[in-house]
């Protein structure tokens, strides 16, 4: 065993290198303009260079590249802080649901701008009344000669107000049981009838939105696989989401705790002198330590040009509830002046309740816990699926909470 | 990026898993459990010549002179299987006490025997209830003569010598020593596992030698922990993913309420974080295998990380598959037991979870001192 990179690998990457140390966007370049606006710029700079999009093909705005020189570019391009995340809807899962189900004239025409950045896409996913339960959607989309009349509401749209395209999923069909009623549409984000409105989160922040649709037309060419299988399209779209949330978290790490332990006073000692803090520290170490390593084995897999085995779906769940839990252990080791967001005098200036408000988001955000335990216990131990009471009962006739 | 075992690494696991499930199934296991035997001679015999007590022991000196890989490996398998043998014993802590400070002479004599399993080695530090410390230590060393009592011995019973440690007026407070067992009094006691037997060593100025120099026992004693931690933990490692297959097993099997109880998110989200924890624990092994192998800047750190997830895994494991099991997994008659009762041996045998917590964030502080320095 070792980390090294193949020889191959290792003149790729030492390609990288040079190109982002020459053309990552200076302070300069950048005053000014907002994050969409840097984010674009970073894009189309990529783009023009060949390096936007790697593992697609050349033809889409891709580079053609591994799967492992694609791993190889993102840990090269994370060592610099370039912004890129109002892409990944749309290059993450628009774009493979796109290359998987939609027409040649189709890709051609919209792969190369997501390439490029010049546009960002949503996913219309989520509705009030179906998270995890997904195909319990009740959007729909009537028929009216070539076009389809759309009515309805999505929820927790992220970027959609930013969004050109949107990708969504709505039912055509509400006498058939749940999964075959569904069908799968691209639309044009200004089209008449779409209302966005932001919803504001528990952390302060208004990443998502709120997508009313009234009388909304989106052509049967914007359709993604048959009238009737848009689940099957769904899924498509839901596998590349976890892959593209994967790593999980963010926020708070084992080191920023440590070294916080090791400048805080408890009981007139360094607080990691305390064999309650170095336990706790302990735990959190082998878990971070343990989604690294498992991170690992991926890429050597990877890097052999095999598949990943299920063991990287863990990233998300296992993640999302350390990070939570270290914020909040971090502001209980600072005590009274934990709860401070006071930039001007609070220590850590936020992160810690920044990271424990948000942490929350994450836990359920493109899978929830609950729904990824169900993930691993079925497709990794094959444990049986639950009974479903809604199973083979016409959508309109399945019971409903009253709050549809 | 190469952090996978080797395509040969590989097959001597499918080797070693074919031959553990036809010589050490768990009834193998339970026949030591309830008997009066103190291991399985038998398989013992044939895994010594299959030659994995000599994995790791130099060409010269009669081993095979492989890598710590290979006894990763073979260290999951066994711990997989519950081997009823003396192997962490007179492998992961007497030969490696002897690689890591015998004399010449030493490791002329011992190694060759302990690779072929001629002989069985030990090491022997517990003399109370409680942490041990070098100011703790009561057995103490003259030069020749070893005088002390060692309880909870690891195949203190079946052993021809232990390592010893001994306290120290000078350097670290520790003295390790080489003790032939043969006139030693050993009076085997019953401890939570029985499939591994554990003695009471009686030592009354019993000959002994020096292993090492005076007064560098404990610096001996941490070396020697962090080498045999990493394959304590491929052993805990193997016992979860044993646990976790019989418990998922009993889940499609068991119904109730008319369907498989394997069915309710209850019990498979139960077992989803069994494997989860299962996951993260062999991730850190790998890592502990890596520096066990050749980095031993980095071993202290992976060590104590491996020990520390490897413990919480096997214990969650165990346990849960009991809960799984409802009523049966209490019953003597089910193997649910053999599992939890291991789990717990291991746990303490070269210290509990919360000594290597302890040490696993002093390997952190150590390495970003050595960082900064």
């Amino acid at each position: 065993m070792d980390f090294n990179d193949t020889s191959q690998e290792a003149e790729f990457r030492a390609e990288v290198a040079e190109w982002l140390q020459q053309n990552v966007p200076t302070r300069e370049e950048l005053s000014g303009l907002g994050e969409i606006q840097q984010s674009k710029l970073w894009q189309k700079r990529k783009f023009d260079a060949g390096w936007a999009c790697l593992r697609w093909p050349k033809e889409y705005g891709g580079r053609g590249a591994t799967a492992i020189q694609s791993v190889i570019w993102n840990q090269e391009e994370s060592k610099h802080p370039v912004p890129t995340g109002i892409f990944q809807i749309g290059q993450g899962m628009a774009a493979p649901t796109m290359m998987s189900w939609a027409s040649e004239e189709q890709k051609r025409f919209h792969l190369p701008p997501l390439a490029s950045g010049e546009h960002i896409w949503c996913q219309l996913f989520s509705e009030p009344s179906a998270g995890s339960d997904l195909a319990g959607i009740r959007t729909r989309a009537e028929r009216d000669g070539n076009d389809w009349i759309i009515n309805g509401q999505k929820i927790w749209t992220s970027g959609a107000h930013y969004s050109d395209y949107g990708i969504l999923v709505v039912r055509t069909d509400p006498t058939v049981p749940k999964h075959k009623g569904l069908t799968y549409f691209f639309l044009d984000m200004k089209s008449p009838g779409v209302e966005i409105k932001p919803i504001k989160q528990i952390s302060g922040g208004a990443n998502f939105n709120e997508v009313f649709f009234t009388d909304v037309r989106v052509p049967d060419e914007q359709r993604l696989g048959a009238v009737g299988q848009g689940w099957q399209v769904s899924l498509t779209t839901l596998m590349n989401e976890r892959a593209a949330i994967g790593g999980g978290g963010g926020g708070v790490g084992f080191d920023r705790v440590f070294r916080l332990a090791q400048k805080l006073a408890l009981d007139d000692r360094p607080a990691i002198e305390n064999g309650q803090v170095r336990s706790a520290l302990a735990n959190w170490y082998c878990q971070e330590s343990g989604l690294k390593y498992t991170g690992y084995r991926s890429l050597t897999a990877l890097s052999r040009g095999e598949t990943p085995g299920p063991e990287n779906s863990i990233g998300k769940y296992v993640g999302a509830s350390k990070s939570q839990d270290m914020a909040s252990f971090a502001i209980d080791l600072l005590e009274m002046a934990g709860i401070l967001e006071d930039r001007a005098t609070a220590t850590g200036a936020g992160i810690y309740t920044g990271t424990y408000m948000n942490a929350p988001g994450i836990r359920i955000a493109g899978g929830s816990d609950e729904i990824m335990l169900n993930i691993l216990a079925e497709r990794v131990l094959g444990l049986p699926q639950d009974i479903r009471v809604d199973k083979g009962v016409p959508f309109n006739e399945v019971p409903s909470g009253s709050s549809n | 990026m190469n952090f996978e075992f080797s395509q040969e690494q590989n097959l001597l696991r499918e080797q070693a898993r074919g031959f553990l499930d036809e010589n050490c199934p768990p009834s193998s296991v339970r026949k030591i459990l309830e008997g009066t035997d103190s291991f399985d001679e038998v398989l013992w015999k044939r895994i010594a010549e299959l030659g994995w007590l000599s994995t790791v022991i130099p060409q010269d000196h009669g081993g095979l002179g492989m890598s710590y890989y290979e006894l990763s490996v073979i260290a999951e398998e066994l711990g997989r299987a519950l081997a009823p043998v003396p192997f962490s014993s007179s492998v992961y802590l007497a030969t490696e006490a002897l690689l890591l400070a015998g004399s010449t002479a030493q490791r002329q004599k011992w190694l060759p025997r302990l690779a072929s399993g001629e002989s069985i080695g030990t090491f022997a530090l517990s003399e109370q209830a409680g942490r041990p410390t070098p100011s703790a230590l009561k057995t103490s060393f003259d030069g020749n003569s070893i005088t002390g009592t060692k309880i909870a011995v690891p195949d203190g019973d079946i052993a021809d010598f232990a390592v010893v440690v001994a306290r120290s007026e000078v350097g670290d407070g520790a003295t390790v020593c080489l003790v032939e067992l043969d006139d030693v009094a050993t009076r085997r006691v019953d401890v939570i596992d029985p499939s591994r037997s554990h003695a009471e060593l009686t030592l009354e100025g019993s000959q002994a030698e020096l292993l090492g120099s005076e007064g560098t026992g404990w610096s001996l004693v941490n070396q020697l922990f962090d080498r045999a931690a990493v394959l304590f933990a491929w052993e805990q490692v193997g016992g979860c993913q044993a646990a976790l297959d019989q418990a998922k097993d009993y889940a499609l099997n068991r119904y109730a309420f008319g369907r498989p109880i394997g069915g309710f998110q209850a019990i498979k989200h139960k077992l989803a974080n069994v494997y989860v924890k299962n996951t993260l624990a062999r991730s850190n092994c790998y890592y502990g295998a890596w520096a066990l192998a050749g980095s031993e800047a980095e071993l202290p750190l992976a060590a104590a990380t491996a020990r520390v997830s490897a413990t919480q895994a096997f214990y969650f494991a165990s346990k849960e598959n009991i809960q799984t099991h409802g009523g049966m997994g209490f019953t003597w008659e089910f193997d649910c037991q053999l599992y939890y009762r291991r789990a717990k041996l291991l746990s303490v045998g070269i210290g509990s979870e919360m000594w290597w917590q302890d040490r696993l964030v002093a390997a952190y502080e150590q390495s970003n001192r050595l960082a900064s320095a």
